[in-house]
């Protein structure tokens, strides 16, 4: 087919509107969000005593903590499917929750504890945690990979792992209501661990199937 | 290439607003361009330049499926460059080398005169043929024969949408063919 063919053919496809990779990314997490609802409340629910843990800072900064991880991720996830972005600038948004844990480790250490420092980092939850927070965020992983496939990321791989960080960080908070380690200690060691692992899957799954 | 920013972001917006003349006139535009800097590519990689259209239709064809990710705000030649270097990078690696592009390839390429399309590109026509056989008579229809949607419509039987919907599921289907070969 000559080009001049091939451009006559694309300018009477021109009609076809594709929706923003924004707007689609939000769909596809409406749409699994339920999913990973219904997994965590069918095998761990909250934690039986969350009404008075609301009133403990240490258990709310988890959340605020995960949920900064969310935002972030989203955004630079839909920031990177324009092919000609680039990360500067956008890196600094991941600061917020690391600032943020950084702030309630530095609380909790001038507070006087009951337990040791390694009591409390060690924690009694690992296992769950690591185990229930890669589960969790599968069906957001899999629903933000198939969304941001509608973006043009020139960096597949890293537009993956931000996929994986926002699944991840999604499927934390649902597990930090069922979570009783509320040290920030705790929080600053498995749960980057749990959230890594799933940020490395998105990076493989997005250097494969984010190219375009 | 960067005095065309202007001309090229507002064919582009006024494409985008519904107005496929523009958007056909902006194609045209782009598509010396990008053919200079392809064969430019092509001969420092030590490849022979006769690939190149082949090349340039797959840019043509990424830049028409991932439109939607310009921000009309931002200016877009970065954005048509970044197109081109990511399938650039994709048809050199599938060809056997490893090669980097510069961004400054772009900027620093010019058309000093129009450059014609030489040796036909073959990849778009073999792929054809593996489409589903109503994609591939509607755009043989539209794209070569250049009959009108309507037309096309009344000739296969089809609806009007029926034939829309082919036209961009041919198209879409010919983009992940090329790149995946």
């Amino acid at each position: 087919m000559d080009t001049d063919h091939l451009l006559q053919g694309l300018a009477t496809d021109n009609d076809h509107r594709e929706r923003p990779v924004g707007s689609v990314l939000a769909t596809a997490l409406m749409i699994a969000a339920p999913v990973s609802l219904v997994m965590f409340f069918t095998t761990l629910g909250f934690r039986k005593d969350i009404a008075t843990a609301l009133h403990d800072p240490f258990f709310d900064l988890k959340f605020l903590v995960t949920t900064t991880v969310v935002i972030s991720a989203t955004a630079i996830s839909i920031h990177l499917s324009r092919p000609e972005a680039s990360l500067k600038g956008w890196k600094r948004l991941l600061l917020i929750p690391v600032g943020l844990l950084s702030f309630g480790i530095v609380s909790e250490m001038m507070m006087p504890q009951r337990l040791p420092w390694t009591t409390r980092l060690i924690g009694s939850n690992s296992k769950v945690c690591m185990t229930a927070i890669p589960l969790l965020s599968l069906p957001l992983l899999i629903a933000s990979l198939v969304a941001l496939r509608h973006g043009a990321p020139t960096r597949p791989a890293l537009a993956g792992a931000c996929a994986g960080l926002l699944s991840a960080g999604f499927a934390a908070t649902l597990y930090a209501s069922q979570c009783t380690d509320d040290s920030p200690l705790f929080v600053a060691t498995w749960y980057p661990l749990a959230i890594g692992l799933v940020t490395a899957v998105g990076a493989l799954a997005g250097s494969r199937w984010l190219r375009f | 290439m960067r005095e065309h920013e202007d001309e090229w972001a507002d064919l582009m917006r006024r494409g985008n607003a519904g107005d496929s003349g523009a958007y056909h006139r902006l194609l045209k535009a782009i598509t010396p361009f990008l053919r200079a800097v392809t064969r430019q590519r092509l001969a420092r990689a030590g490849q022979p330049v006769d690939q190149s259209e082949d090349i340039v239709q797959e840019i043509l064809l990424a830049v028409h499926l991932k439109r939607h990710t310009w921000d009309a705000d931002a200016p877009f030649s970065p954005w048509l460059f970044a197109i081109a270097r990511n399938k650039l990078v994709d048809a050199l690696r599938r060809r056997g080398r490893r090669i980097f592009v510069n961004i400054e390839d772009f900027t620093e390429t010019i058309v000093s005169e129009p450059v014609a399309e030489t040796v036909p590109a073959t990849d778009v026509t073999a792929h054809l043929q593996g489409l589903p056989r109503r994609q591939r008579d509607v755009l043989l229809s539209i794209a070569v024969e250049s009959i009108s949607i309507r037309a096309t419509a009344a000739k296969l039987a089809m609806s009007e949408g029926a034939v829309r919907v082919a036209l961009h599921r041919g198209l879409a289907n010919l983009a992940a063919r090329l790149q995946k070969e």
